[in-house]
């Protein structure tokens, strides 16, 4: 068993960190409807963690605990080291958690820029009448973030549709969009809830590539939830399985493959 | 062929993200600053005052006020008329309460206590959205006439429950009371206009605005990606109303004189004000004067046309102005539901392209 404090090294040369956010027993539960039942696992810094399992599962819910959205009834969630209180869902993106969604949500009313200056609000702290006169503080705030918020527009490869109102864009650029949001607030860890959900291959290779990218060039720590066996299988350095609540796996790929629940329960076997 | 981003190179974040980043448009600005300021005071007669500019100016404001709320944050109002009361009644408290102190500031501190007022009336929206606010908002409507109505402090017992503006001056020059010459009136208006419109571009393309957009677009988004959302929504309330409260202190002070709250006040002027910035554009300031010329113009000229061009009737003219007004309010919102700002932009994108569109 590795030591939770300790980095290591991994097969392919890539050091991972420490732990930085630690699950304890999570129970979350709806009414009579146990979505989430005694789960533990942890998220390590610099480290791809993907989150699996069939339909209603329970990996959303896991997800929205882990940014805030949802108050786990049991257990308790670590984060760098200390346990958190429950908190409002924007005072854990204060934290620097931030998180793509399943169904886009971007403000669609709003350009492709201010979408993702949006992500900036952690970095930004001038009052109103400083806003209002826009003097001092307040423009030197806007300029800077705006400086930060380029480089993930390039980063991203989506200059060319900066001062598009986000309402015009086809699904594949809103995606790319709503992580360039949420990776504008350079979180410690980015959530991501099937980010090649409805996407064709060749779409699916470009935020595959972006993924890899963003963790090995910024370092950040991403916890993902994605159906596409073989992306999770590529892309990830660790994977937890769930299924109906409970937690049947957790691993690298390659051993969450051999693992005859999770077999059983999700991948299947090939009929010959 | 003159309307054109090519060659204006921005060499800098904060020239891309001024508020008229094409140079045309920012020179046609200064063009219709300099005339607003340098030579309209100078032509303007009495009617001209009455009938059209200080209308346009005191409504523009609120219009600017009720689209930061409804625009910009998504949080529709029906109260701006009780709002534009609080400004109207502090503004005449403060002026009979210390007569030494300039107007101006009267002025700008009735629009402080009427962003207080409005964030007390502002706390339902953290709980309802939609129809449900508007209604709660029409409380407040209802409540803050019945008060000023109710209460003979607000009026300072006088007889009548009107209030009515004692003469001030700025810089020996008289700007309230029957001594107020029309040019005079005309400029403070548009001084507090031209200051709400900057103010209310800063907030609105800086981060307080994206806030609000947010708010408006997605809430529940807005909340995981780090915005506030009691914040967001109670400065909305408080900077909306702000703007309301100016408007109500000039409508008051510099406009009418003399103020009765349930008639200058009363829910029609919410629905006016609401109409103005739906015709003029959600979630733009260009809107907001857009939709404040256009209710304030289109009665004036409907008038002229009738009575004085045609030569009917004034009864009969006054009551087919509001069937026609009417009826053009909704023939332009099926036509262009994004309002006059919607339309004003897409001209703009036309002539970008002007005269070869391929």
């Amino acid at each position: 068993m590795l030591d939770s404090a300790e980095p290591y090294t991994t097969e392919d040369g890539r050091t991972i960190g420490p732990v930085v956010m630690e699950m304890k027993n999570i129970t979350l539960r709806f009414g009579g409807v146990v979505a989430i039942q005694d789960i533990s696992f942890d998220i390590r810094e610099g480290e791809i963690r993907a989150i699996i399992g069939p339909n209603g599962a329970g990996k959303s819910s896991m997800l929205n605990v882990i940014s805030g959205f949802y108050n786990p009834q049991d257990g308790e969630v670590w984060y760098k080291g200390e346990k958190r209180p429950s908190l409002k869902p924007y005072q854990v993106a204060q934290q620097g958690i931030a998180r793509t969604f399943q169904n886009i949500a971007l403000f669609e009313g709003m350009s492709v820029l201010d979408n993702v200056m949006t992500g900036r609000i952690r970095q930004m702290s001038a009052g109103l009448v400083a806003q209002a006169i826009w003097k001092g503080k307040a423009e030197r705030e806007e300029t800077e973030n705006r400086e930060a918020v380029e480089r993930v527009i390039d980063f991203l490869e989506i200059q060319h549709i900066r001062k598009t109102p986000v309402s015009r864009l086809p699904y594949g650029l809103k995606k790319r969009v709503e992580l360039a949001r949420a990776l504008a607030a350079e979180p410690s860890i980015l959530l991501l809830d099937e980010p090649m959900a409805g996407m064709n291959v060749e779409e699916k290779e470009d935020m595959s590539r972006f993924i890899l990218d963003v963790n090995d060039e910024f370092g950040t720590t991403i916890a993902l939830i994605e159906h596409d066996m073989g992306v999770v299988m590529d892309l990830s350095d660790r994977v937890v399985v769930m299924d109906y609540g409970k937690k049947i796996g957790d691993g690298t790929p390659d051993e969450v493959r051999r693992n005859q629940d999770v077999i059983d329960a999700y991948l299947g076997v090939a009929h010959d | 062929m003159f309307y054109r981003e090519a060659g204006d190179f921005k060499t800098s974040y904060a020239e891309d993200s001024q508020t008229f980043p094409i140079k045309f448009d920012r020179y046609r600005y200064y063009v219709v600053l300099l005339i607003a300021f340098a030579v309209v005071p100078f032509i303007i007669n009495d009617y001209w005052v009455n009938a059209v500019f200080l209308p346009f100016l005191i409504y523009a404001i609120a219009a600017i006020g009720l689209n930061i709320l409804t625009g910009y944050c998504g949080q529709v109002s029906l109260g701006t008329g009780g709002f534009m009361a609080v400004g109207a009644y502090a503004c005449y408290k403060l002026m009979t309460s210390f007569p030494e102190v300039s107007i101006l500031i009267h002025v700008i501190l009735a629009g402080g206590i009427t962003a207080a007022v409005g964030v007390v009336f502002g706390l339902p929206s953290l709980r309802i959205k939609g129809f449900y606010l508007a209604v709660a908002t029409l409380a407040a409507q209802f409540f803050l006439v019945w008060i000023f109505n109710r209460v003979p402090w607000f009026y300072n017992y006088s007889a009548s429950g009107q209030i009515s503006a004692p003469e001030r001056t700025v810089l020996g020059v008289s700007v309230t009371g029957a001594e107020t010459a029309p040019w005079a009136a005309y400029m403070v208006c548009l001084v507090f206009l031209t200051l709400s419109a900057i103010l209310a571009r800063n907030l609105t393309r800086g981060m307080a605005g994206r806030k609000w957009m947010a708010i408006r677009d997605m809430d529940i988004a807005a909340e995981i990606i780090g915005v506030d959302p009691l914040k967001a929504k109670l400065s909305a309330f408080a900077v909306s109303s702000f703007f309301i409260g100016i408007a109500g202190a000039l409508f008051f002070a510099v406009y009418l004189g003399a103020v009765e709250v349930g008639e200058a006040f009363g829910i029609t002027k919410s629905f006016l004000v609401l109409f103005m910035v739906i015709i003029g554009g959600l979630g733009s300031i260009f809107g907001s004067f857009a939709g404040a010329a256009f209710l304030v113009l289109l009665p004036v000229l409907l008038k002229n046309l009738l009575v004085g061009g045609l030569g009917w009737p004034t009864d009969l003219a006054a009551h087919l102005e509001f069937v026609i007004v009417g009826a053009l309010i909704i023939a332009f919102l099926v036509a262009e539901p994004h309002g006059l700002a919607q339309l004003w932009r897409v001209a703009k994108e036309k002539l970008r392209l002007w005269p070869f569109p391929h």
